[in-house]
Formats: C-alpha cells, sequence, structure tokens
C-alpha cells in the first residue's frame, strides 16, 4: 500500500545515493590530494623534480632522501595510451560505420551484440591473452628479445577500448536522424558521401566523447598493461622498448611498500596525478559537448 | 505519351513485401506543371512519389513493376544511377530538414558534391538560390549561422533553395506545408506557382484547398490506385468517379 512514511523513506533513500555520488569522488580526491602531498611536504621533494625527471629512487623508509622523478611513467602512460588511440579509433570508426550505415542488420543482430560481449572481458583476461599470444608473436615476427613492449601494450589497450569507442560512436550515428540522410541522398549524393559529409560531422561531438571515455579507460588500466609492457623503469627505445606506465608502477609496487615510506608517498603522488587526469578528461567531455550544443543553436 | 510529359508511368505496380501499395499506374506528368497528388492517408501518394526519384531504393523488400518514364527513358531499367536520377529530380520533404550546418552549407551542399569547389562560384549559386526562393533580403546577414535555428517556414523554404540549388529539372513535394503556419504556408504556395516556370513540380498535399489554388492538374489515389486524374478546375467541378467526388467533398467514409 501507498503510505506517506514509505515515500519519506524512499526520498530520504534517494537523496542519500544522490549525495554519495557527489561526495565519495570528492572525498576520493581530497584524500588522495593529502596523501599524494606527503611527497612534497613531508619529503620535500619539488613539483619540478616528480613531473621533469627520470630517477625514480624513493627509500621504502621513513627518513626519506630518494630521488622521485616521474616523468618516465608519465610519458610511459602517454605512448602506450596515445599509441592505443591511434589503433582502436581507425578500427572502431570503420566497425561503427559498418554496422550502421553499410549492413545495419547484421550490425545488430551479430555485430552489436558481440562488441557488447567484449566490453564485459576482464582485463586480466586481455593480459593473459596479450602475454600467451600477443607477446610471443611480436617477439617472432619483428624477432626481439623479447615481445614485452610498448607496442604489446598499445595494441592490447587498443583491443579494449575498441569495443567501448565502438558502440558509442555506433551510437552516436544512430542517432543522426533519418531525414538528414534522406535529405542528402535527395540531392544525389552517394552513399560515401552521406556518411562522410552528413552522419560523421553530425556525429562528431558524441563520436569524440566515446574517444575520450575510450582513452580514460585506457589510462586507468593497470593490470592488463602491467601483463605486455615490461617493468623497465626508463624512456622506451621506440615502440618495441619497454617502459613503465603511472598505472603499472602503482600496481606493481603498492603491496611490497611500507605505509607512510617516501616511495609509498610518491605511489600516491601518482595516483593522485592520475585522478587529476581522470577529472581533466570529464571537463573536455562537457566542453565538447557545450561546444557542440552551441554550434546546434 | 503526349509531347510535353515529363514522366510517364506504364502498369507501374509496387509493393513492399506482400503488400501491393502501388496497383497499375498508368499516369503522365506534364513538364512545367504542378501536379498535385491527393487521397486519403495510406493509399500510396508518398510512395508513388517516392518512385519517382528512386527513393524507394532505401525501403526494404520494395518491389517495382512496370516502367516509369523520364523524358522516355526508362529510370529503373536504363543505364542512369539513381544518383544522376536525384540530380535532376530533386525532393522537399514533409519535415523541414534543413542539415545541422550553416545556411550557406545547406545550400552549397548539393554543387559541392557535384565538384563545385570555387568559392565564388558557389556564393554566387547560394545567392541566386536564396533569390529564387525569395530569401535572399532575410538571409543575407546570417548566412553562417546554423539553419537549425530558423523556423519551420523558413526552413521549409531553405530545402527549397537547397533542392534548386543545383538545377533539378523537377521538384517533387511530400505535403511540403503540413507542418507550417498559413502564412508560410502561403508563401510556399506562391513560390511554387513561381517555380513552375523552370521546373516540373509534384506536390502531394492533404489540403484540398491547396490542390485547387495551385495545381494544373489533380490525381486522386485511393487504396493504391489511380482512380482519376485531370485538369485542376475540371477535377474539382465535375469529378467524373464517385469515390473522387465524395472525397473532394469531404463526404468520405
Ligand atoms: N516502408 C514501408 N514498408 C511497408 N509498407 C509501407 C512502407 N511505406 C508505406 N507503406 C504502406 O504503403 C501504403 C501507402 O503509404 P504512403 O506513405 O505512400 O501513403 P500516403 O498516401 O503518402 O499517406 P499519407 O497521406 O498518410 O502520407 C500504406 O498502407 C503504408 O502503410
Ligand atoms: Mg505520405
Amino acid at each position: 500500500m501507498y503510505s506517506r512514511g514509505k515515500e519519506k523513506t524512499w526520498k530520504f533513500f534517494v537523496m542519500f545515493c544522490g549525495l554519495l555520488m557527489i561526495a565519495l569522488p570528492i572525498a576520493i580526491g581530497v584524500f588522495l590530494a593529502i596523501k599524494g602531498n606527503a611527497l612534497f611536504y613531508h619529503y620535500h621533494h619539488t613539483l619540478w623534480e616528480f613531473l621533469f625527471t627520470t630517477t625514480w629512487k624513493l627509500k621504502d623508509d621513513l627518513t626519506g632522501g630518494g630521488q622521485g622523478g616521474a616523468a618516465v611513467f608519465i610519458v610511459g602512460s602517454l605512448i602506450v595510451c596515445g599509441l592505443a588511440l591511434l589503433i582502436a579509433v581507425p578500427f572502431s570508426l570503420a566497425a561503427a560505420i559498418f554496422m550502421t550505415e553499410i549492413a545495419p542488420k547484421t550490425g545488430n543482430r551479430i555485430l552489436r551484440p558481440a562488441v557488447e560481449i567484449f566490453v564485459g572481458i576482464p582485463s586480466v583476461v586481455y593480459g593473459w591473452i596479450g602475454m600467451t599470444v600477443l607477446v610471443p608473436a611480436l617477439q617472432s615476427l619483428f624477432h626481439l628479445k623479447t615481445g614485452r613492449s610498448v607496442l604489446a601494450g598499445g595494441i592490447v589497450l587498443a583491443i579494449m577500448i575498441f569495443p567501448s569507442i565502438t558502440t558509442v560512436a555506433a551510437d552516436a550515428i544512430r542517432a543522426v536522424p533519418v531525414s538528414a540522410r534522406m535529405a542528402a541522398y535527395g540531392l544525389g549524393a552517394t552513399r560515401w558521401q552521406v556518411i562522410h559529409q552528413i552522419v560523421m560531422p553530425a556525429a562528431k561531438t558524441s563520436v569524440l566523447t566515446g574517444v575520450i571515455l575510450g582513452l580514460a579507460r585506457a589510462f586507468g588500466e593497470a593490470l592488463a598493461v602491467a601483463m605486455v609492457i615490461g617493468k623497465t623503469p626508463a624512456f622506451p627505445k621506440g615502440i618495441f622498448g619497454q617502459t613503465a606506465t603511472m598505472t603499472t608502477v602503482i600496481a606493481s609496487r603498492m603491496a611490497e611498500l611500507m605505509e607512510g615510506s617516501e616511495a609509498k608517498a610518491g605511489l600516491w603522488t601518482i595516483a593522485f596525478v592520475l585522478y587529476l587526469i581522470s577529472l581533466l578528461f570529464i571537463f573536455l567531455i562537457h566542453l565538447i559537448a557545450a561546444k557542440g550544443a552551441k554550434k546546434e543553436s | 505519351m503526349s509531347e510535353n510529359s515529363k514522366f510517364t508511368a506504364r502498369n507501374l505496380n509496387l509493393y513492399y513485401g506482400d503488400f501491393h501499395a502501388l496497383k497499375n499506374i498508368n499516369f503522365e506528368i506534364e513538364a512545367n506543371k504542378i501536379t498535385a497528388l491527393i487521397g486519403p492517408s495510406g493509399c500510396g501518394k508518398s510512395t508513388f512519389l517516392k518512385t519517382l526519384n528512386r527513393m524507394n531504393d532505401f525501403v526494404e523488400g520494395c518491389k517495382i513493376e512496370g516502367d516509369v518514364l523520364l523524358d522516355g527513358k526508362d529510370i529503373y531499367k536504363t543505364d542512369m544511377s539513381a544518383i544522376e536520377l536525384r540530380q535532376r529530380v530533386g525532393m522537399v520533404f514533409q519535415q523541414p530538414n534543413p542539415f545541422p550546418k550553416s545556411i550557406y552549407e545547406n545550400v552549397a551542399y548539393g554543387p559541392r558534391i557535384r565538384g563545385i569547389k570555387k568559392k565564388s562560384e558557389l556564393d554566387e549559386i547560394v545567392e541566386t538560390s536564396l533569390r529564387e526562393v525569395g530569401i535572399w533580403d532575410e538571409f543575407k546577414d546570417r548566412l553562417h549561422k546554423s539553419a537549425l535555428g530558423l523556423s519551420g517556414g523558413q526552413q521549409q523554404r531553405l530545402c527549397i533553395a537547397r533542392t534548386v540549388a543545383v538545377h533539378p529539372e523537377v521538384v517533387l513535394m511530400d505535403e511540403p506545408t503540413s507542418a507550417l503556419d498559413p502564412i508560410s504556408t502561403m508563401k510556399i504556395e506562391d513560390l511554387a506557382v513561381e517555380m513552375k516556370k523552370k521546373y516540373t513540380i509534384v506536390i502531394v498535399t492533404h489540403n484540398m484547398q491547396q490542390a485547387n489554388r495551385i495545381s494544373d492538374t489533380t490525381a486522386f489515389f485511393l487504396l493504391g490506385e489511380l482512380i482519376e486524374t485531370g485538369a485542376t478546375k475540371d477535377l474539382f467541378l465535375n469529378p467524373k468517379n464517385k469515390k473522387t467526388e465524395e472525397y473532394i467533398t469531404g463526404r468520405f467514409g
């Protein structure tokens, strides 16, 4: 039965969840900021050293005095994610166009569910398959000492973000009104012209959002990358070289370090940077959406 | 086939899957005239209109039998491609459907896909096309603003300008004023009358007065059949078929 008391309880519950959704990310941010700041306040490293120097040798004790240059990890993340994006975006766009414009029937019945299954596969599975299939394959294909490399990381990440970019892009393409396509066909446009000049420009904003979401996922992925990229904390020597990224260094070191130590503080700082980067991505998505909306009116 | 006929449909049958949507249509559409297609909802007016520029190609399971001739050439069986055909036979839709681009880009789109790239040439086409539909003065100061910000009536006239920018021979209009207010409707009617000097116009309408006001020939469709065609004045004054009479006098069941 309907009752006032019940309604009040629900209202309270919904409000509580809403507040939690706002409070939780802020709390995490504050927590990371405090933890990460120890590197600068407590252990007296400079932001300059952290961002622009390359030796990461922090001491796992409370006295400190090590070196805290995270440039390798920051650049490593940028390179691996950039490479992943470079590989994934063309394939994603082609797949999205194929399943919406070229073969919408097969697209909806087979490709779409297939791609959605992809999204759900846990990253450890990707990493494992990358390790057992991709790494040896790269090794023999390019005659390398080891296939563990920036390229392997980029490919694994590309495969991981491909489905989410494809799904978002396909939805964006589907959302372009049929009437706009018909208008172009009515003027004698070919299918390719319609896709390339009418559909894609109209879907651009949403597609870009999908790409940034993919990039955000790539930035945050640790496990799969760590499994195929090696552990060398140095700038990679080309795409066959090894390096480390922000997430891989956290994942590989966090368990062994002492809480409160200089080295642990350094990892927290890296985590905080990752948090800031994800904020940046969100900000970018909103900026693009706002720009897109402004253009429409 | 008469001297002056632009389109000729001969024994035209159209099926959507098993559904027989056009039944043995024989019809001539005269050049530089306005031909109105009337009839109750679902009788096949839009379907017939779309056979004239092959927009039915996009409908899955659509099958066409018989001949549709444009200037004596079968548009389905000759080597004329649908792309080429649609460059000659333009279309204005029921809902105004400008591209989400600027006014300028909307009008320039057709010429652009025909390979015109020079800015001065495009500028000129945009101006003449907008002048032709009488909206140059209204739009000349905001050519680079989005077309989506225009009113429905303005959008529809822009869509007509976009259609004429590629110099078609025929302009098909599917209920072009059904989404518009009376003043915009009047403007488009006047425009259609003005346009027939240059183009052959085929217009679908639910509005008897509109058909009566602007068209030269009227064709009455019912359940996929072409019941009666004739000079508009005759058809409205003394319809030969009882069903036509019932329909135009509003006594239709
Ligand atoms: N894509 C399609 N698939 C199947 N049947 C269709 C399709 N399009 C139209 N029809 C059917 O064909 C018949 C004619 O449709 P059409 O759209 O030509 O009617 P109309 O005379 O234009 O009607 P209205 O005045 O409502 O626009 C209708 O019975 C309709 O249901
Ligand atoms: Mg219709």
